[in-house]
């Protein structure tokens, strides 16, 4: 079989929460060994869109095909939506990571513990083959040292980092960042973005929900700009940070006082 | 007329025994109560509609009434619907359905406080919903909940002392009992109060122990 172009192709997705519609008609594709930028203000429907990539909210309409297979539900030839076997949802799902905004390790488990719940739990792998495996993850990001630590022992940079090397125990093809540095002092942010511009060279497939523009910009293949619940723009960071520059996004970008987004105003 | 605890403590052998009654009935039922508890909760957040509500009326019901009247009611009543208990274990089933009502309701808000995110992170790496109960929600949970649950225990070690009106030999009754054969009432209901409240202090460093032990599990 060969591989579809897009990791990631989005066809007419559509989310809404009883009356109210955050995503309208999203047509996207993510490009494969490529770190893709979602941009937008809140309420954007950015952070929606990357959870319906994740299967922590279900669409309610349209599809998703990861790496050409279709995540939850499937459109047949007639058109009607179906619900796929939940085998295959958690097939689909397991080459897809997560790293949220608040960490969320569990408290009750070391950094390693963490790293290897998984890969014990789900792929029941020995526990001297999962800490192999686990303690890899754990030096890929740094945190070696810091394997048999609580979370709660742990500063947030060092937690969000544990996380990533959670997501990346079980291999992925493609790993999501919501926000992966909103709860971090300013300070802290930087290690976590280097461990993702290490991931991003490496060729890894990422989704990332960002406020850091100056990360977005410089680390992102592609920017893809939301504003109420639509794709408003979709490009290189050249394309879209160059002059002529989108009304719209120059607003946007005129409300961030860091200093990656006001370097980029400053040419314009 | 003088105040003399002596005359108390001449009967220490029945004391005795009947602390050792208090202390078994105490822990067997605030274990079996926290277990059922627990079922209790459990069913409620994952299991049918229907057996969710049932299970809400009756901890509705032992919560919004009097231990005493229950005990009263199980042990008296019960042998109208065929249900003959002698005291003990009907103090003991009595004493375990009331815990498992509000340890049912500690547990239930133990569940509720477990952040959405640790579920998801759960989810997201593929475990289960029955790993994720087993290896996420009930270890959070119980260092969520610990505190409260030590509460209870000190609460239904103090209810214990209602068991005496179904003649359970217990700590109350017996030393009431020794008490009053002695024209000592006085002394033998200070000597039970300073009793709880050794055995209430007791359980409480005991619980502030643990709590510390386990404060690194958790986050502030």
């Amino acid at each position: 079989m060969t591989l579809p172009s897009s990791a990631i192709a989005i066809r007419g997705l559509c989310k809404s929460y009883g009356k109210a519609e955050v995503l309208h008609d999203i047509d996207l594709e993510i490009a494969r060994g490529a770190t893709t930028c979602l941009i937008g203000p809140s309420g954007s429907g950015k952070s929606t869109l990357l959870r319906c990539i994740a299967f922590l909210e279900e669409a309610t309409r349209g599809t998703i095909l990861i790496n050409g297979q279709p995540l939850g539900f499937e459109e047949q030839p007639d058109g009607k939506r179906v619900r796929v076997p939940a085998h295959q949802i958690r097939r689909v799902r397991s080459g897809i990571g997560m790293v949220f905004q608040q960490f969320n390790l569990w408290p009750h488990m070391t950094a390693l513990g963490n790293v290897t719940e998984a890969l014990v739990t789900v792929n029941g792998l020995s526990r001297a083959e999962a800490e192999a495996r686990g303690m890899a993850q754990l030096r890929r990001v740094g945190l070696e040292a810091r394997a048999r630590h609580y979370p709660s022992e742990l500063s947030g940079g060092q937690q969000q980092r544990v996380a990533i090397a959670r997501a990346l125990a079980l291999e992925p093809k493609i790993l999501l960042f919501d926000e992966p540095t909103a709860s971090l002092d300013p300070e802290l942010t930087g290690e976590v973005l280097n461990v993702m511009r290490d991931l991003g060279a490496d060729g890894m497939t990422m989704v990332v929900v960002t406020h850091e523009i100056g990360f977005a910009a410089t680390v992102g293949r592609r920017i893809v700009f939301l504003d109420h619940g639509r794709v408003l723009l979709n490009g290189t960071p050249g394309e879209l940070f160059a002059a002529p520059r989108h009304p719209r996004l120059t607003q946007f970008l005129e409300t961030y006082l860091d200093r990656g987004a006001a370097m980029l105003l400053k040419p314009a | 007329m003088s105040f003399d605890v002596s005359v108390i403590l001449g009967a220490l052998p029945a004391i005795l025994s009947g602390l050792q009654i208090t202390l078994g009935i105490w822990l067997a039922s605030t274990a079996m109560g926290a277990v059922l508890g627990f079922v209790v909760a459990a069913l409620r957040h994952f299991g049918p509609q229907p057996l969710a509500l049932a299970l809400r009326l009756a901890v509705e019901v032992l919560r919004g009434t009097p231990f005493l009247v229950q005990i009263f009611l199980l042990y008296f009543g019960g042998p109208f619907i065929g249900l003959s208990l002698d005291p003990v274990p009907a103090g003991l089933l009595g004493l375990s359905l009331y815990a498992a009502a509000y340890f049912s309701e500690i547990v239930r808000a133990g569940f509720a406080a477990v952040p959405r995110g640790h579920v998801e992170a759960a989810q997201c790496v593929g475990l289960s919903q029955a790993q994720i109960v087993r290896r996420i929600l009930v270890p959070e949970m119980t260092m969520l909940v610990l505190p409260q649950a030590v509460n209870m225990a000190v609460i239904l070690l103090k209810e214990t002392a209602v068991l005496s009106i179904i003649a359970v030999p217990e700590a109350t009754a017996t030393i009431s009992a020794i008490g009053s054969q002695q024209y000592a009432f006085v002394e033998a209901l200070f000597l039970l109060a300073v009793i709880y409240w050794g055995l209430v202090e007791a359980c409480g460093r005991a619980g502030q122990a643990l709590e510390c032990r386990l404060s690194k599990f958790r986050f502030a």
